[in-house]
């Protein structure tokens, strides 16, 4: 039935990741969130390593200076200076690796839990699958960052405890997804024919299921992060994140807390950055959501 | 009764623009339908035949879709050019459809009751006693018992019946065309039967036009008086019900008649359509 | 529907069980001293060590820990290690300002979250619905303390009054300012801590919308005649409201844990607050029943929801 008389407006990329990526691509709004990310992981980067380095720039973070303390944004200090004199950019900078790290290690902690609980309870099914939801039901009850607060001050605020603890309680929504999409692609015709031509189990999970499944995951994954960091922010506000003198977005806002009536950049701009961080990968996972949704999904 | 058909199509054409690729849904359609008179429209799937029965009232979604050409003229007025109030009356109240899944057609969270009186009461205005109404109406499509069961939720039925609402629901508004877009393939073969003979009398008692769809030669005869055979968006041939199943002249169609089924025949084998034989039209 | 019911609070009562064992876990399994002192703090003699060890029976095993810890929790006898206050008592009194900051806050973001919904997927792909959009995830993004700093930045600086639960002084007043006072006391935090959640519930309902707008019995009542406002908010709009049900289980627990540090700034005096003071002071009792409390009216409020599915979707009420 289908003839064409127009020329295609362009080749259509003949794999589903091709034409994601088109779509994704088209997205102006993803698009720019997704540069958005990348250059915060640059960031990131290029200034954990001046720091490993020795190498202070613009400005020691550590470095502090009584007289120069409080003093609101000038020609020196962009971003002012906080209550012991020490720069704030150059704190914001020095910072900006822990939220990233936490950010991403901490979803792969998650991740890793979530896929194989929600696999195996979605490819055993029945009994299995009723046991592994109802504890995942249970967990999903306890108010999360309440939960993050008293493992994390039990535990020792670490950076190691942080980001294990946030992985360990962010696991269940994932799990959920990756059971409901086992559930429904072991049902699939081409499951069927595996299983028929003798293939087993963990063959059918990573070569059929998991691929076919991989796109919400890495969804999930790029919605996590997002969430981790704004959970690191709040136990670094509430004095439980990484500890001082090391700078992290969060505890140069808790430092601020005393001065709020004076020095509002101690607040406005690590929150600033915080937000933006955490917008970015918003954005970019709902692009990419967008991107990956089949035809029957489409929004 | 006039001598003008109620329904004239020129020349029709239907575009489907997609991200990568532009689709021909509707290449060239032209026919009319008169007063009180059945037309089948037969094809296979993805000939055009769904989008030209919803094409009739504007309801295909206008993008992708895109109208790119003809003219759909209902009792002289051009519907292309009405605008959305008239069509509005237009729809329901002078063309109503059925459609293929009654399960899904139905709003799950309303009543039959509520979703037939809707109807009435926008193309009916006049009617006072509208719940009695669609006691009638249901009566009239076979549902036993209609008082109790206009109360029931559409997913308490069984297929059979809510086709048979839907049925009614199109009727109550009186329309002078009923679309039918493959109103039984959903269906058990029995309940099909009961369907089809439901749409027989109920067209002789009311006497609207109906244009019925479906894929299926086999429902055709004995209920349409003329058919038209789709193929890759056109039109390949059209006339009289017994003409075109005793001699067909396109290639296509003599291949689709060859098809059914028949009994007693020695074939082991289903026959089948061999497009490449028949070309592009 | 009786049946239903049944069905639900049987499962309800496995997972509170799940819920009283992870709860218990996550205190004792932590490593490190169970003792709120530091371990080799010289003042605390060996018999101090060994009663506490007794009150709380340390040295039992652990299932049997479990046991005692919980037949204690529900018979009042758990007592906190900060005030000896029978933990239930200490937890009760917190309860009604919680669930009137926490209720507040449900209400505001399924309420707006439902109309920003609505009102993206009316416009969806045009500009109007961009823009809302991104102030979805605006909103999501915003870190709550942040949000409330700033926020409390300017109301001290227009003089008006942020902390606790009542204005010192009200009391004297007439009983409408006395209201008005309480309701602003609660209203104002609880619109901050909404913020994330107006924004996720829209995400939801809109999605929802747009789904909806694509099954076949749109299809059928635009076929009928029906004009776009009645297709949409007749037909279509009750079909999505699934979502506002489904936001109650999902945001009573982010609402909760949020409300630690809402609470820690506006001073309010809810369980978020008590459970950041026994984070402090390391009050294990306390901190075993709060989360068992709070992960049990997460609880309670998902069976309440799944109680209105029936009432929303035909289908589930007569099964």
């Amino acid at each position: 039935m289908i003839t064409t008389t127009t020329e295609p407006l362009a080749l259509a990329p003949a794999t589903p990741s091709g034409r994601a990526w088109r779509r994704f691509r088209a997205n102006r709004i993803g698009v720019a969130a997704l540069v958005l990310v990348i250059l915060l992981a640059l960031v990131a980067l290029v200034f954990f390593v001046l720091d490993r380095l020795g190498i202070p720039f613009p400005m020691d973070p550590d470095m502090t200076n009584l007289e120069r303390k409080l003093l609101p944004p000038n020609s020196i200090n962009w971003l002012g200076t906080d209550n012991l004199g020490r720069d704030v950019l150059s704190r914001l900078l020095n910072g900006a690796y822990i939220s990233l790290t936490v950010g991403f290690i901490a979803v792969f902690v998650s991740l890793s839990i979530g896929v194989t609980v929600g696999a195996i309870a979605g490819y055993f099914g029945k009994w299995v699958d009723n046991l592994i939801m109802r504890v995942v039901d249970a967990i999903m009850c306890f108010p999360t960052f309440f939960l993050i607060l008293t493992a994390v001050a039990l535990l020792g605020p670490s950076i190691i405890n942080i980001i294990v603890v946030i992985g360990l309680v962010s696991w269940t929504g994932t799990a959920r997804l990756v059971r409901a999409e086992f559930l429904t692609l072991r049902e699939a015709p081409y499951v069927q024919a595996a299983r028929a031509l003798g293939q087993r189990g963990p063959k059918i999970i990573f070569r059929h299921l998991l691929p076919n499944a991989a796109a919400p995951i890495l969804v999930t994954a790029v919605l996590g992060v997002p969430e981790a960091i704004l959970a690191e922010a709040g136990l670094s506000f509430l004095g439980f994140g990484v500890q001082p003198p090391q700078a992290t977005w969060g505890n140069i806002i808790a430092d601020g807390k005393t001065y709020i009536l004076d020095a509002w950049w101690l607040i406005l701009f690590p929150g600033l950055a915080i937000l933006v961080a955490a917008l970015s990968f918003y954005l970019t996972g709902d692009a990419l959501r967008q991107a990956v949704e089949t035809r029957s999904e489409r929004q | 009764m006039n001598n003008e058909p109620i329904l004239q199509v020129r020349d029709l054409r239907v575009d489907f623009v997609l991200e990568d690729r532009t689709i021909e849904a509707v290449r060239s359609a032209s026919f009319n339908v008169d007063e009180g008179e059945t037309v089948a429209i037969v094809g296979e799937s993805g000939s055009g035949k769904s989008v030209t029965a919803l094409a009739l009232t504007r309801l295909l979604p206008v993008p992708p879709a895109q109208l790119k050409g003809g003219e759909i003229l209902f009792r002289g007025e051009n519907v292309m050019a009405m605008d959305s109030a008239r069509l509005r009356r237009l729809r329901g109240g002078q063309i109503a459809y059925i459609f293929q899944e009654p399960s899904t057609s139905l709003n799950p969270v309303f009543t039959v009751r509520s979703q037939i009186a809707e109807a009435i009461r926008l193309h009916r205005p006049e009617v006072t006693k509208v719940d009695d109404e669609v006691v009638r109406w249901l009566d009239a499509v076979g549902i036993y018992d209609a008082a109790k069961r206009m109360n029931d939720y559409p997913h308490q039925l069984s297929g059979g019946m809510q086709q048979r609402v839907m049925i009614a629901m199109a009727l109550a508004c009186q329309p002078d065309v009923l679309v039918a877009d493959e109103p039984t393939t959903a269906l058990d073969v029995t309940i099909q039967a009961q369907i089809m003979d439901l749409l027989g009398s109920l067209k002789d008692k009311f006497g609207m036009a109906v244009i019925l769809i479906t894929h299926n030669f086999g429902i055709v005869s004995g209920f349409a008086a003329r058919v038209l055979v789709m193929y890759r968006g056109r039109i390949v041939e059209q006339g009289p019900t017994a003409e075109v199943l005793r001699h067909p002249q396109h290639a296509y169609t003599r291949a689709l008649i060859d098809c059914i089924p028949r009994l007693g025949s020695r074939e082991r084998r289903l026959r089948t359509i061999d497009h490449a034989a028949i070309g592009d039209v | 529907m009786a049946v239903f019911l049944i069905r639900r609070l049987l499962v309800s009562c496995v997972l509170l069980f799940f819920i009283s064992v992870i709860s218990f876990f996550i205190i004792t399994l932590t490593p490190g001293s169970p003792y709120p002192w530091g371990e080799l703090n010289p003042k605390i003699s060996e018999e101090v060590k060994r009663v506490f060890r007794e009150k709380f029976h340390l040295d039992r095993p652990l299932p049997e820990q479990y046991a005692l810890i919980m037949r204690d929790l529900f018979t009042g006898r758990l007592r906190s290690i900060k005030d000896e206050r029978p933990v239930l008592e200490k937890i009760a009194e917190r309860l009604p300002a919680t669930l009137a900051l926490n209720l507040g806050a449900l209400a505001l973001s399924l309420s707006f979250g439902l109309m920003l919904g609505i009102y993206g997927a009316r416009h969806a792909g045009r500009p109007p619905d961009m823009i809302t959009s991104v102030l979805a995830f605006v909103f999501i993004a915003l870190p709550g303390f942040w949000v409330s700093y700033l926020v409390a930045i300017g109301l001290v600086q227009a003089a008006v009054p942020i902390l606790g639960t009542h204005t010192i002084g009200v009391t004297f007043s007439n009983g409408a300012e006395v209201f008005l006072d309480r309701w602003w006391h609660v209203m104002m935090p609880a619109s901050i801590l909404a913020i994330g959640g107006i924004a996720v519930q829209s995400r939801f309902i809109r999605a929802s919308m747009i789904e909806t707008l694509r099954e076949d019995y749109i299809r059928t009542a635009r076929a009928k005649g029906l004009d776009e406002n009645t297709v949409f908010y007749h037909h279509a709009l009750r079909n999505s409201i699934r979502p506002l049900i489904t936001g109650i289980g999902m945001l009573l627990p982010a609402l909760i844990g949020g409300a630690v540090i809402i609470e820690n700034i506006f001073a309010y005096p809810g369980m978020g607050r008590l459970g950041y003071e026994a984070v402090l002071e390391r009050d294990y009792p306390t901190l075993v029943a709060l989360n068992f409390v709070t992960a049990a009216l997460v609880l309670l409020g998902n069976l309440l929801a799944d109680l209105l599915y029936a009432v929303v979707d035909p289908r589930v009420r007569l099964e």
